[in-house]
């Protein structure tokens, strides 16, 4: 791509220490969003996409986390060596955040209006009145019926798609130049998924932002992302654009993920599935990360960690034996054992 | 919840209105104090009137509604004016005492590690000194004087606001509209004021309601000890502390000296009692288990 990048992320490593031991739950990610476009990273629960996204917004608990390395350069600034007091400038304000649990992220003892106000008189610096004015009109913008009496409601007595739609406008309150989604959709029941997604597109649009959309639902990438990183144990091991990943994924983990969601055009009788979970970050493997579960693994695997590689045009894989996947799949055979998971 | 809720709940729930309008009569005799009982000089107001010289208490008479305690001191007057004197303690000595306890307790919450360590051990030395005892000598150690008991109670009463606090601010720093916050930009003492303490600050207002009552028994208690209010000041542990001699009656009869125990008593029982029907009757509004 020849836009510069909004967003930069370089050899970030976002590691915890614990009594226990180092967790490396970020180990060196690298990837870049540009203006106007969503990047989707997806993973297992505990691969680090959390972790990265809070690193941007350097809310990373510490003690015991700690942003080891790397550079996350934000038009130019690196937001790694900013200072808390220039950073709370940064967030709500260039950098917003949406989090999973619409039902938690209000606090319930102020309207939702007040929070509202709240975040626009901080960074905007305007009376209460006109914020009062904007937030009726971000309500309304994302959707939410009757904006000049659902201001002075509590909390409590909107629904979980409405107090997503909530979050949401306050966090675009301030015209944000990136909105962090962390799993926006989870929580909610699948129609209401739908909206809020189609309510994100539509605003990325007209506010013409970018988008960083974590979740675990290969469906949300689907729908919303220009680009996809793929993280497992804390690294990217696939990342493209959003058709290629689906047509032709070349990381054994990311095509486990696709063949583990039935689908419609395709008649198989059982699906596959990825044996075991995620290795505990205490004591990840050597070699590459995925040995333990990779069907493919053999010798070099378990020694020497692969590198994030370009195979063509910009599909960044992190796999020795990706070529060898390639002959599997044209033979159309599957990779995976059977597990006995019924579609 | 918004306060007119509350306001009717509390009012709907019978023992709570009870405590409420025992509440409200002893404000109407403390602001009407002066009317009821007129004392003899403005200055000196606190100052209860003696109808002679004798030392045996005299039963209730034409002049004196409840009679005369040890050394003649009208127990009307000290009842009526004494009113005054528990709603400061209460007021002031509930007040001070949770108002340092919300800001240690929040503080070592919110800001954890070694600022926690170091206000958590000094609550534990205050926590080890038994209350009474500390109060005491603390008082003896200041002078007499009721002033001076407030300062003690204040000194050793705040740890179990500090603790309530605490619990809850480690509670709420960790909900997820706390970290929506920061991510908006707030800053620590915007989210500490506006996200934590609005929402912790119940549980340490039924607690304060709570103590008004055993505060104001505790200060009775250091009176008819000796070491509160000064003799002939009017306040109702010193309407106590009258009838220590006489509370086993006399020449064959038991209760023949029962007004000087029983009317002071009653009315610090009844005091105490309407603030903890009161805090009951909040806990029971606020928790949500219960609605």
């Amino acid at each position: 791509m020849s836009k510069e990048a909004l967003v930069e992320v370089k050899n970030l490593k976002t590691y915890f220490y614990t009594e226990e031991g180092v967790v490396k739950a970020v180990d060196g990610v690298d990837y870049e969003i540009y203006p106007g476009e969503t990047l989707g990273i997806v993973g297992e629960s505990g691969c680090g996409k959390s972790v990265t996204s809070l690193s941007i917004m350097r809310l990373v608990e510490s003690p015991p986390g700690r942003i080891e390395a790397g550079e996350i350069n934000f038009k130019g600034t690196d937001l790694t060596k900013l200072s808390e007091k220039e950073m709370r400038k940064i967030r709500g304000n260039d950098i917003s955040m949406i989090f999973q649990e619409p039902m938690t992220s209000l606090n319930p003892v102020y309207t939702v209006g007040d929070q509202i106000i709240e975040a626009i008189t901080l960074h905007k610096g305007v009376k209460r009145k006109e914020a009062r004015r904007q937030a009726i009109e971000m309500l309304q913008k994302v959707g939410i019926p009757l904006p000049e009496q659902r201001v002075d409601e509590y909390p409590h007595q909107l629904s979980g798609g409405m107090r997503q739609r909530v979050m949401i406008a306050m966090a675009l309150s301030c015209d944000p130049q990136l909105l962090i989604a962390d799993e926006p959709t989870t929580a909610l029941d699948v129609t209401i998924q739908a909206q809020i997604l189609e309510l994100m597109n539509s605003l990325k649009e007209s506010y013409g932002m970018a988008i960083m959309m974590i979740t675990h639902d290969l469906g949300v990438i689907a729908e919303v992302s220009d680009r996809v990183a793929v993280m497992y144990a804390g690294k990217v091991v696939e990342y493209t654009d959003v058709d290629t990943l689906f047509d032709d994924p070349k990381h054994p983990y990311t095509w486990g993920l696709m063949n583990s969601i039935p689908k419609l055009d395709k008649d198989v009788d059982r699906l596959e599935a990825i044996p075991g979970s995620v290795p505990s970050p205490l004591n990840f493997p050597e070699g590459c990360k995925f040995n333990t579960r990779c069907p493919l693994a053999k010798g070099k695997c378990y020694d020497v960690e692969p590198p994030l590689e370009d195979t063509d045009g910009g599909h960044m894989v992190r796999c020795w034996r990706y070529e060898h996947l390639e002959e599997i799949k044209k033979r159309g055979e599957r990779i995976y054992e059977d597990r006995g998971v019924q579609k | 919840m918004e306060w007119k809720e509350i306001l009717t709940r509390l009012i709907k729930n019978k023992l709570s209105l009870f405590g409420l309008i025992i509440i409200l009569f002893f404000v109407l005799v403390a602001v009407f104090a002066p009317y009821l009982a007129p004392p003899r000089s403005p200055e000196d107001a606190y100052e209860i009137p003696r109808a002679g010289w004798q030392v045996e208490p005299q039963p209730p008479r034409e002049g004196y509604l409840f009679g005369t305690a040890q050394g003649s001191y009208d127990i009307f007057y000290g009842m009526v004016w004494g009113t005054r004197t528990a709603f400061r303690i209460g007021v002031i000595v509930v007040g001070l005492s949770s108002l340092f306890g919300i800001i240690i307790g929040t503080l070592s919450a919110y800001y954890g590690g070694i600022i926690d360590e170091f206000f958590m051990r000094i609550t534990d030395v205050f926590m080890s000194i038994p209350f009474l005892v500390a109060a005491m000598v603390l008082t003896t150690i200041l002078g007499k004087g009721l002033d001076n008991v407030m300062i003690a109670l204040v000194t050793f009463g705040w740890m179990g606001t500090a603790r309530l606090m605490r619990s809850q601010v480690l509670e709420i720093k960790n909900e997820e509209f706390v970290q929506a916050s920061i991510a908006l930009g707030a800053s620590d003492t915007r989210i500490i004021f506006k996200h934590i303490i609005a929402n912790c600050i119940f549980p340490v207002l039924i607690q304060a309601f709570m103590r008004m009552g055993s505060m104001v028994i505790t200060a009775s208690a250091l009176s008819f000890l000796g070491v509160g209010a000064p003799e002939g000041y009017a306040d109702w542990g010193q309407m106590i502390t009258f009838a220590r001699d006489w509370i086993l009656g006399g020449q064959g009869s038991a209760l023949k000296y029962w007004y000087t125990v029983v009317i002071p008593g009653t009315a610090i029982m009844l005091f105490s009692l309407s603030w903890n029907l009161i805090g009951d009757a909040f806990r029971d509004i606020l928790d949500p288990k219960l609605n």
